[in-house]
């Protein structure tokens, strides 16, 4: 198998950028010194090199480099906002809001922190996957220490309006945390425009290394602090210890500098790779769906739901070269399709046929022309195979029918 | 994951895809699993009045991988057949055929259930 391989996952993980590696490598050996070390040249070169990268990414974002906590990903850095404002606010109240639709980093934490004596409201969101905002402000209450929302979905790409969400909880006075993972280095985040006072991100979903994040955390006006969740050298303002992942966070501020210099004119080129490939299969293809709010939505994400076909069934016609992710979760033990979905109001039959398709850097036209092909093969050889679409073309009501469910 | 070979060549190249007549007597349909649930399969045989032997069998499976290879092999296994060897099948014998991973064991419970519900139905029309 000599040919080439399509990615069209770049929201699980990007590739790394070469000009990303390039900058890390002096730092697994020439400078390998830890940052922490103050008393030798080692110590003080990986310090400045930290120094230079919290710089870059702080620029990206628009914030104070003092601002910016290094993790080992988003879902530290999801974990230690929600986790760290609990325990520091619980003086002021035990209550979170969030979404249905959020990352389990997200929903994992909140659900860990309804063990601890916390109380977390889960908002539904509309068919397009956005808050209803009086929705979210009449949640509010005064024991309400935060509200977290994320910038971006990873299974849609629909954006939620961050500005509007940040104005009411301002109004309210409660803090407003973001998991902005899928958000950063592909549009403008800047959370002080939004009144966001914290920022989880990562590096591997901006073509930088994985295995480093970042939290952004508001110094000014309020000055919020978290409680640490990982205690040792007191490293990170005492936010987080543990010696820091020099040569990720060289990358993670290179990919930062590329990736603030570039995403205008890639956002252009890649919007129009998804809309030929999202034109051409909803033309080619019938019966076929867009899921989320189109208008609200970043520029190198679709996911499409092709009815009355299996979303890994379809996955196996074409994934020995591209490489997509579906909301059939049939692999797991438990048969569920995707939450997310859902939570927009899909049937279950609707969540199970869905393919997202997201792209990236690398990603050519001449790709997503051979992507087009292949995809409407594999849905015309799975409907050849699907009992449910021939009754669906003889007209017969799928609802009418008393299923067996197993 | 990575599927077997025979699991690969029954999911690119399924045998006896297919609707045979459900209203003749001397066909018998199985209908199990729901849309919602990810799996769909539809099993039919077409059983000689005479001998008894089942000679010919068809499927639709809307699912993944798993459980179109599943059901292509289950009508494969069925032609031939007597009704009591068709009843039979075990759907250890499928996950051992198609070297099935743990988590998509359900696809030959489903491809069972659809022998059995097939053969259930030929025999309510020809009590």
């Amino acid at each position: 198998m000599n040919k080439k391989l399509i990615y069209l996952d770049n929201n699980a993980t990007t590739p790394c950028d070469p000009r990303v590696i390039e900058a890390m490598t002096p730092y697994f050996y020439e400078l390998h010194g830890n940052a922490a070390s103050r008393n030798h040249p080692f110590g003080w070169r990986s310090e400045e090199a930290v120094d230079y990268a919290r710089e870059q990414i702080a620029n990206l974002i628009q914030v104070d480099p003092k601002e910016i906590i290094f993790t080992s990903g988003a879902t530290e850095a999801d974990n230690l906002a929600l986790k760290g404002v609990y325990e520091m606010y619980s003086r002021k109240g035990n209550h979170i809001i969030t979404l249905e639709t959020e990352h389990k980093a997200v929903l994992d934490s909140c659900k860990k922190i309804e063990k601890m004596g916390g109380e977390v409201t889960y908002l539904k969101v509309d068919r397009l996957g956005r808050v209803n905002l009086q929705e979210l402000e009449d949640a509010i209450k005064d024991t309400t220490i935060l509200v977290s929302i994320m910038w971006a979905n990873n299974e849609t790409g629909v954006i939620q309006d961050m500005k509007a969400i940040g104005e009411i909880c301002a109004r309210k006075g409660v803090l407003f945390m973001s998991d902005a993972t899928q958000a950063v280095g592909k549009i403008p985040t800047f959370p002080k425009e939004m009144g966001i006072h914290l920022m989880a991100f990562t590096a591997h979903k901006m073509y930088g290394p994985k295995g480093v994040g970042a939290l952004f955390v508001n110094r000014k006006n309020p000055r919020v602090k978290v409680t640490s969740q990982m205690d040792g050298g007191g490293h990170e303002r005492g936010m987080r210890s543990g010696t820091l992942n020099v040569p990720g966070i060289v990358g993670f501020g290179k990919a930062a500098e590329i990736a603030a210099k570039e995403m205008e004119s890639e956002n252009q080129r890649l919007a129009g790779l998804r809309d030929k490939l999202e034109k051409a299969l909803v033309d080619k293809l019938e019966e076929t769906y867009v899921n989320g709010d189109v208008d609200n939505r970043m520029a190198h994400v679709t996911n499409l739901s092709f009815k009355h076909v299996e979303g890994e069934g379809l996955m196996m016609t074409f994934n020995q070269e591209i490489g997509v992710s579906s909301g059939s979760a049939c692999t797991s033990a438990s048969l569920e399709p995707s939450y997310v979905l859902i939570a927009l109001g899909l049937g279950d039959d609707l969540a199970h046929s869905s393919i997202r398709f997201s792209l990236g850097r690398f990603t050519t036209e001449e790709e997503i022309d051979y992507t087009i092909d292949q995809i409407v093969n594999g849905v015309n050889h799975m409907r050849d195979l699907s009992p449910i679409w021939e009754m669906y073309k003889e007209g017969v009501d799928l609802d009418s029918i008393v299923w067996e469910e197993h | 994951m990575a599927y077997s070979e025979k699991l690969l060549d029954h999911f690119k190249n399924p045998k006896n895809v297919g609707t045979l007549d459900k209203s003749s007597n001397n066909v018998g349909t199985g209908l199990v699993g729901a849309p919602e649930c990810g799996d769909v399969m539809r099993l039919q045989i077409q059983v000689n009045d005479a001998t008894g032997v089942i000679e010919d069998a068809k499927f639709k499976t809307f699912g993944c991988g798993s459980a179109i290879a599943s059901s292509s092999l289950a009508t494969e296994w069925l032609k031939g057949k007597s009704i009591d060897e068709a009843l039979a099948i075990d759907n250890m014998d499928i996950v051992e055929e198609l070297a099935l991973p743990p988590v998509k064991i359900h696809c030959s419970v489903l491809a069972e259930d659809a022998i059995k519900g097939a053969i259930a139905d030929y025999k309510s029309k020809n009590k």
